[in-house]
């Protein structure tokens, strides 16, 4: 059980963003994504629930070929799979609880009240206990992060794509966040994927580094083998220093 | 040279390959649309409240149009036949040209900045801050979720909202001519009487059907269309009220050549 991003290649207009991009993402692990602003982190994570076709290249999620989903097989691929925006994508017309309870309006079978004990209890996992009859204007960046993270659990899933979880979030608001996402893995035993540019973040919860340069994989590794990288462009990039990034092949 | 030769010929190809892009995508919003009709139970919660939004809502700046219109339509007819046409024919005028045409394209054009400007905004919005994006994931097809309900709207409110603009401007006429015409009740309503046609309000039925149907659709068409944060919602909303106007102003030159003959 795994997603397979096999040799994907992307382009808007004349910008070829992935070029070859291959990543296998096995179950049970949480593997981070870093690179530089605009390379294409987003872009490569909207390919494996189909927000975004392809060029050319296979997506594979659990040996289901994505290309090739019916658009209700592909709904329920998306019930398996939860996707926490960077900016947390809220409806602004509805309350946080609305919110979390969209997708299991979709599960047939489910009442008004089993949705409503679901939602708490999804509120209740990212510490938003009390907050669902708020609405996302009423909310800070970090609260409306989790609830959108209380939005992506409400349906059970076996995978969790993050999307820059702790971008334009202070350190004390990045650090929950970053356990929220190792407490996702450890108590719901979710698969995640998370994007970011945030290396702290990136070595506390990953378990694999990839990092993407030039529409490729660059590095792939454990967080200690990406320390140890002599790689002048992952260096450069963890480091900070844009004068390696110059002389890098 | 020869590269100064061929950008006029760049420029036109360019903007032919654009424009058949934005027809292609309008042909995939609107079959998308079509095939959501079946997902009643993501739309069907939601077309009651677009009806009064889109309905309800839009019957003030309706009567306010209606009712100027209806004035000046009956002062001006007055003063045009003074001496040369019978009086009666200011009601016969205010109620053909009510019905038939003002009520019917100057509702169309006011709600095509009333509700094709907020349904593009807001659309355009959800677009740029990925909330379309989260209806995927969650499994709602946007096309039912968003299209169908306000396009269903816009197609069943838009003539109940255009006959209450072609009624209130008609009473509007009709005080004008006694107040301020010094004409009496019943030879504006011999006018009015004189030339009328059931199938005059059928005719305005259907002019505002097909604008309700176009000012709705083309603000999805733009709001989905839009991307590049604020500024691209602005021009979304811009080109949704030019557009759907100027496709108003087209259909309603199409209805005359076609069911007035």
């Amino acid at each position: 059980m795994s997603i397979r991003l096999i040799d994907v290649h992307k382009a808007f207009g004349p910008k070829q963003v992935l070029k070859g991009f291959s990543l296998e993402i096995r179950e049970g692990q949480t593997l981070s994504i870093i690179g530089g602003s605009g390379v294409g982190k987003s872009v490569a994570l909207k390919h494996v629930i189909r927000l975004l076709e392809p060029d050319q290249g296979e997506i594979w999620v659990d040996g289901r070929n994505v290309a090739t989903l019916s658009r209700e097989e592909l709904y329920e691929l998306r019930r398996e799979v939860g996707y926490v925006f960077q900016f947390a994508a809220l409806f602004d017309s509805m309350t946080v609880h609305d919110n979390v309870g969209m997708g299991l309006k979709r599960i047939p079978g489910w009442t008004r009240g089993r949705i409503s004990e679901r939602v708490e209890e999804c509120l209740h996992l990212v510490d938003l206990d009390g907050y669902g009859e708020r609405f996302p204007a009423e909310l800070s960046g970090g609260q409306r992060k989790r609830a959108g993270l209380a939005r992506a659990i409400a349906t059970a899933p076996k995978y969790l794509l993050y999307d820059e979880p702790t971008t334009g979030l202070d350190p004390v608001t990045s650090a929950v966040i970053n356990e929220l996402i190792m407490r996702m893995r450890r108590e719901l035993e979710v698969t995640g994927v998370v994007i970011t540019h945030d290396m702290e973040s990136a070595f506390r919860i990953s378990d694999r580094i990839a990092m993407l340069h030039d529409g490729r994989i660059r590095f792939e590794g454990t967080p200690d083998q990406l320390r140890e990288t002599q790689d002048p462009v992952v260096r450069g990039f963890i480091e900070g220093r844009p004068d390696l990034l110059e002389v890098a092949p | 040279m020869r590269v100064s030769l061929l950008r006029p010929v760049e420029a036109v190809g360019g903007a032919v390959l654009s424009s058949v892009a934005t027809v292609g995508r309008a042909g995939y919003l609107a079959v998308g649309a079509v095939r959501a009709l079946r997902k009643g139970s993501i739309w069907g919660p939601h077309l009651l409240a677009q009806m009064a939004k889109i309905g309800v809502d839009s019957v003030p700046i309706a009567i306010f149009i209606a009712l100027f219109t209806g004035v000046v339509l009956a002062l001006q007819a007055s003063y045009t036949f003074t001496g040369a046409v019978p009086l009666y024919f200011v009601g016969t005028l205010v109620g053909k040209t009510m019905v038939l045409e003002l009520g019917p394209v100057l509702t169309g054009l006011a709600l095509s900045g009333r509700v094709g400007a907020n349904i593009a905004a807001e659309i355009g919005t959800m677009r740029v801050t990925e909330q379309v994006d989260a209806l995927e994931t969650l499994a709602y097809d946007p096309n039912a979720y968003l299209v169908v309900p306000r396009v269903l709207a816009g197609a069943l409110m838009f003539p109940i909202v255009v006959l209450l603009a072609d009624a209130v401007g008609v009473l509007a006429g009709w005080l004008t001519s006694m107040y301020l015409l010094d004409m009496s009740s019943q030879t504006f309503l011999k006018g009015l009487r004189l030339f009328f046609q059931p199938w005059d309000v059928w005719f305005s039925v259907i002019k505002s059907v097909s604008f309700g149907l176009t000012v709705t659709s083309v603000g999805c068409f733009f709001g989905f269309s839009t991307s590049g944060g604020a500024e691209g919602v602005g021009k979304s909303t811009t080109r949704s009220v030019v557009v759907s106007s100027m496709i108003i102003l087209v259909l309603d030159a199409f209805w005359a050549a076609t069911l007035l003959k």
